[in-house]
């Protein structure tokens, strides 16, 4: 084979090629047409699209067409994810254990209250994304708007109630309060924003006051344990008290049955005694004098029995020896 | 040559058809101008839009509600307190020509706002009180603990924060309306304590709480004296009445037995006179005993029969 004949060769086989260069051109065309003209939105977006510049339609998750070379536009916007904004502290990894700092961030934080003392309030709003058309085409910056929207609400709901009611039983109030006022503005401003939820974090007394307040409720502890000290010591005395006076009342009540049991005894027996006396009133006197005597002298220490007629006994006795 | 001069005319045609006609977004709205002079009505529809190529120049204009975001101010109230005072305003373009024409851009339009919004801000502020700038309602506190009532008290307010904010945004719509911009709403974000006026505040806001946790305190203790007092009481109630009633039943008791007695001994002379004999008798029995010493002379009836047998 010549030089000649392995050029001719060559250029025969070019000479095919025009076609096949005409074919793959279309095939590239067809294929960037295809590839620009699919997409696809993902479980948690819709699709918002512009034809010409002009709102289209919006499509759910899954394969889509839409009509290639910048003719119609795709945003996908994620309605389905919860969204989340952080005012006066920033999660800093999200875990198990989340590091927070609240560092820096004292300007979102500090507020006045309506009794015009500070506290400070770290909360978080947690939206969605419910209209997309307005989310993209009836406000500019939507996130920053609500940034906005939520700090002056919480200030405004704050300002209305005293540093004692937001630290303490106002908190839930606080945030639904905040939750229907920042729905209210987020609608009037078109965000196409859904409050689902603002949740208060934090809610202190600034960290130079903060110890004065653990104060107060210390003293309360205090003035519960001083009262609940007393009413125990109260409720140990008072009901042995009210016992003994119920045994002091039924001893009398005794001494009283005794008194007039007795008495009745005593003059029964007298009369029974009496009623036999007055039959033979000398005899009776006799005898009861003579028993009596009877069962007296054998005690008697010492018995001394002296004469009538006998005179100045004082030197016979001995006494007190 | 001919073919050549066909594809140019085709060139020139595509280009000029391209170059006349413009997409307008959503969010966009847009003037024509040509030589400077405005060329017919703002473009705010959304879609396709013609023009004439070269001659004609556009002007985009966002449609959408804009932020403005104020500069935090140190402003005094009328009672002459330090504060800072941070605002915010969403405003858009409702009038693009004007706004080409008055404003220009949106830098001209921020510039335009800062003057009013801050402007009338500084003017409202300074003729309010803080509390009324603090405060949106005389709304009463949920605490009704009376311990605290005494202390926190509740300035009442006669305008209000959100009222002072729409003032504040009717006076600046009006001072906006030649510009083809219409403010949407104003609010104040933040308002806070000047430094020194913030410590000032703590050290209040301390000895606040100082007076309130003393006053829990003596609280306690004067409910402990009280409960304590009111013990001391009850006790003495209770024991002096238990005395009363158990001396009230004795002495019915005793003066029912005399009663009783005094029927049995009384009824006759005879009786007394026994009864007298009996008792004198029964008190010997029960005095005498064996330390007692007596001397008896023979006189007496019981030992008369120690001299004689007596007569008969």
């Amino acid at each position: 084979m010549s030089q000649n004949d392995v050029l001719r060769s060559f250029t025969d086989q070019l000479k095919i090629n025009p076609r096949m260069i005409k074919s793959f051109v279309i095939l590239v065309i067809v294929l960037l047409l295809l590839f620009t003209s699919w997409f696809t939105v993902g479980a948690e977006e819709v699709g918002v699209i512009l034809r010409l510049g002009k709102f289209s339609r919006t499509v759910n998750p899954g394969l889509h067409f839409k009509i290639p070379f910048g003719v119609e536009q795709v945003f996908k916007v994620p309605v389905q994810r919860q969204l989340k904004e952080e005012f006066g502290f920033r999660t800093l990894s999200p875990g198990v254990r989340s590091t927070y700092d609240t560092r820096n961030y004292e300007d979102e934080s500090v507020m006045l209250t309506g009794d015009l003392n500070v506290a400070v309030v770290e909360w978080t709003v947690q939206y969605r994304i419910d209209d997309p058309y307005k989310y993209l085409f009836r406000i500019r910056n939507a996130r920053s708007a609500l940034r906005d929207m939520t700090e002056a609400t919480m200030r405004e709901v704050i300002g209305n109630r005293t540093v004692a009611e937001i630290l303490t039983i106002g908190r839930a109030e606080v945030a639904s309060t905040v939750k229907v006022e920042l729905q209210k503005m987020a609608n009037s401003y078109e965000t196409g924003f859904r409050i689902d939820q603002v949740v208060l974090q934090n809610v202190m007394p600034p960290e130079p006051v903060r110890s004065s307040f653990n104060e107060v409720n210390e003293a309360q502890q205090d003035r519960e344990k001083l009262i609940n000290q007393a009413k125990s010591e109260y409720n140990r005395v008072i009901p042995k008290a009210k016992g003994q006076a119920q045994q002091t009342i039924q001893e009398a009540e005794g001494y009283a049955l005794n008194r007039v049991n007795s008495a009745k005894g005593h003059v029964a027996m007298f009369n029974a005694v009496f009623e036999e006396y007055r039959k033979a009133p000398d005899v009776t006197r006799q005898r009861i004098y003579l028993e009596t005597m009877n069962e007296i002298l054998p005690q008697l220490g010492k018995k001394y029995v002296i004469d009538e007629d006998v005179s100045g006994i004082l030197p016979l006795l001995n006494l007190d020896k | 040559m001919k073919k050549l001069l066909f594809l140019i005319l085709l060139i020139i045609i595509g280009v000029g058809l391209y170059s006349s006609i413009f997409i307008v977004n959503e969010t966009e709205q847009v003037i024509k101008t040509r030589f400077g002079k405005p060329i017919g009505e703002a473009i705010t529809a959304p879609g396709i839009h013609f023009k004439v190529p070269i001659l004609d120049v556009l002007h985009y204009f966002d449609k959408r509600y804009l932020e403005w975001d104020g500069r935090p101010n140190q402003i005094p109230t009328k009672d002459k307190r330090f504060i800072w005072v941070d605002t915010y305003a969403r405003w858009h373009i409702t009038d693009p020509l004007k706004f080409y024409q008055r404003l220009y851009n949106e830098q001209g339009a921020h510039s335009r706002l800062d003057d009013i919004i801050d402007g009338e801000t500084r003017n409202a502020v300074a003729s309010h009180n803080l509390i009324e700038i603090v405060r949106k309602s005389n709304r009463e506190s949920m605490i009704d603990s009376t311990a605290l009532d005494e202390i926190i008290v509740l300035e009442e307010i006669e305008v209000g924060r959100e009222k002072i904010g729409d003032m504040i945004l009717k006076n600046a719509q009006k001072r906006c309306e030649d510009l083809g911009i219409e403010i949407l709403d104003f609010e104040f974000k933040r308002i806070n304590y000047v430094q020194e006026v913030q410590e000032k505040v703590f050290e209040r806001m301390i000895s606040e709480r100082k007076r309130i946790a003393d006053r829990y305190r003596s609280e306690g203790q004067g409910e402990a004296s009280r409960i304590q007092g009111e013990r001391e009481r009850e006790l003495l109630r209770i024991r002096s009445e238990a005395y009363r009633k158990a001396q009230e039943i004795k002495g019915k008791a005793d003066a029912e037995a005399t009663a009783i007695y005094n029927l049995a001994y009384n009824q006759s002379s005879e009786s007394r006179k026994f009864y007298e004999f009996m008792k004198t008798m029964e008190t010997y029995q029960n005095t005498i005993d064996s330390s007692t010493t007596v001397i008896l002379s023979t006189k007496s009836k019981f030992y008369k029969y120690l001299k004689s047998t007596g007569d008969l």
